[in-house]
């Protein structure tokens, strides 16, 4: 019998949460302040997509192009293992973002107010993607501590979206964060 | 963070390593992951091509497996097949791993990063499994309210 009943609810169950931000800004920091394990990493190559895909462009890179994806993991209860997915940083690679956007619950955006420039592409992803997220301005040593109303204004992001302040090296703040964006998730359910 | 009466849940770091067999030298998955050796490590000039493993196939014989695909071993999946015969074919090395890992539910992302391959070649390497029956899928659905209500007390009582 065991097996049939792999696609009910009564087995385990991952949950991803997608952890974004411009470069540097401390995804990984962030996932392995809460994550169980050291933040494993993993690569994906070109090839992972490019066959059967009508470029051919894309086949003559062969495997040359590999991003690094960062992932943490938290066991929520015999049932449920929660995954935090850091986006790759450099560069958009759309075939990943959409391998890591696709059933992610929800995405926290990590926002740097000395680069705040560098999560508009971010923003736009999730936007469009229609991805509950929230803003989390990494308060870095040093940076001005800017007013969340300025950071949202500079971010031009909806006053239905979060922005909260997160030190993304302290576990409590950013538990804080997700159950934030947890929140925002069961808004834009019940909505 | 859970209690102790409840061991069978993943943690990588509990999963025991099996036994290595008389015929080859098992490196540990935390082995391969902290040295960063993998299938495709360029830095010491040696590029092995990553679809070596697939024997050159980059398609998985099954779709849909996404990052946070859970996959968990059958029973039967170390040594025995469906009827409880031995195998008469043993599992390449690394679909062997990969059933090692699965001993408990752990996610398609986890089992690259653990073995040492990318994405794409752990994939056709599950799907084949899957296919062979030596391990079950647990593909994410779309959660309800409830489910979602539990996530977030969860996170918070951590």
């Amino acid at each position: 019998m065991y097996g049939r009943s792999e696609r009910e609810s009564t087995g385990p169950s991952a949950v991803k949460i997608v952890i974004s931000g411009g470069f540097g800004v401390g995804k990984t920091t962030f996932i392995g302040a809460i994550s169980e394990i050291e933040p494993l990493t993993t690569e994906a190559s070109m090839t992972d997509r490019s066959v059967g895909i009508d470029d051919a462009s894309l086949l003559t890179q062969k495997t040359t192009t590999t991003v690094a994806l960062d992932f943490g993991r938290i066991t929520l209860d015999s049932s449920l293992i929660l995954y935090l997915f850091g986006t790759p940083g450099q560069e958009r690679f759309d075939f990943l973002w959409d391998d890591l956007a696709t059933g992610a619950l929800g995405s926290v955006i990590i926002a740097d107010t000395r680069r705040i420039e560098d999560c508009y592409p971010v923003l736009d992803y999730f936007e469009d993607k229609s991805t509950p997220f929230i803003v989390a301005v990494n308060d870095f040593d040093g940076a001005d501590r800017f007013e969340l109303g300025e950071v949202r204004e500079a971010l031009g992001v909806d006053e239905a979206v979060p922005v909260v302040h997160c030190d993304a090296r302290s576990r409590e703040s950013v538990k804080g964060v997700l159950v934030a964006l947890i929140e925002q998730v069961l808004l834009q359910r019940v909505a | 963070m859970r209690g102790d009466d409840e061991p069978r849940l993943p943690d990588p770091r509990m999963i025991p390593i099996a036994a290595p067999q008389a015929w080859f030298e098992q490196p540990s998955p935390e082995h391969s992951v902290a040295t960063g050796q993998s299938a495709t490590d360029e830095g010491d000039g040696v590029f092995v091509r990553p679809f070596i493993v697939t024997r050159g196939r980059t398609r998985p014989l099954h779709d849909g497996l996404r990052l946070e695909t859970l996959i968990e071993a059958l029973p039967a999946a170390l040594g025995r097949d469906g009827w409880g015969k031995p195998l008469s074919a043993p599992l390449q090395f690394e679909q062997r791993q990969i059933v090692e890992l699965a001993q408990h539910p752990v996610s398609v992302a986890e089992v690259a990063a653990r073995i040492g391959v990318p994405l794409g070649v752990a994939r056709v390497l599950i799907a084949d499994l899957y296919t062979g029956k030596y391990i079950s899928l647990h593909e994410p659905h779309e959660l309800p309210v409830h489910v979602i209500e539990r996530i977030r007390d969860l996170v918070r009582a951590l």
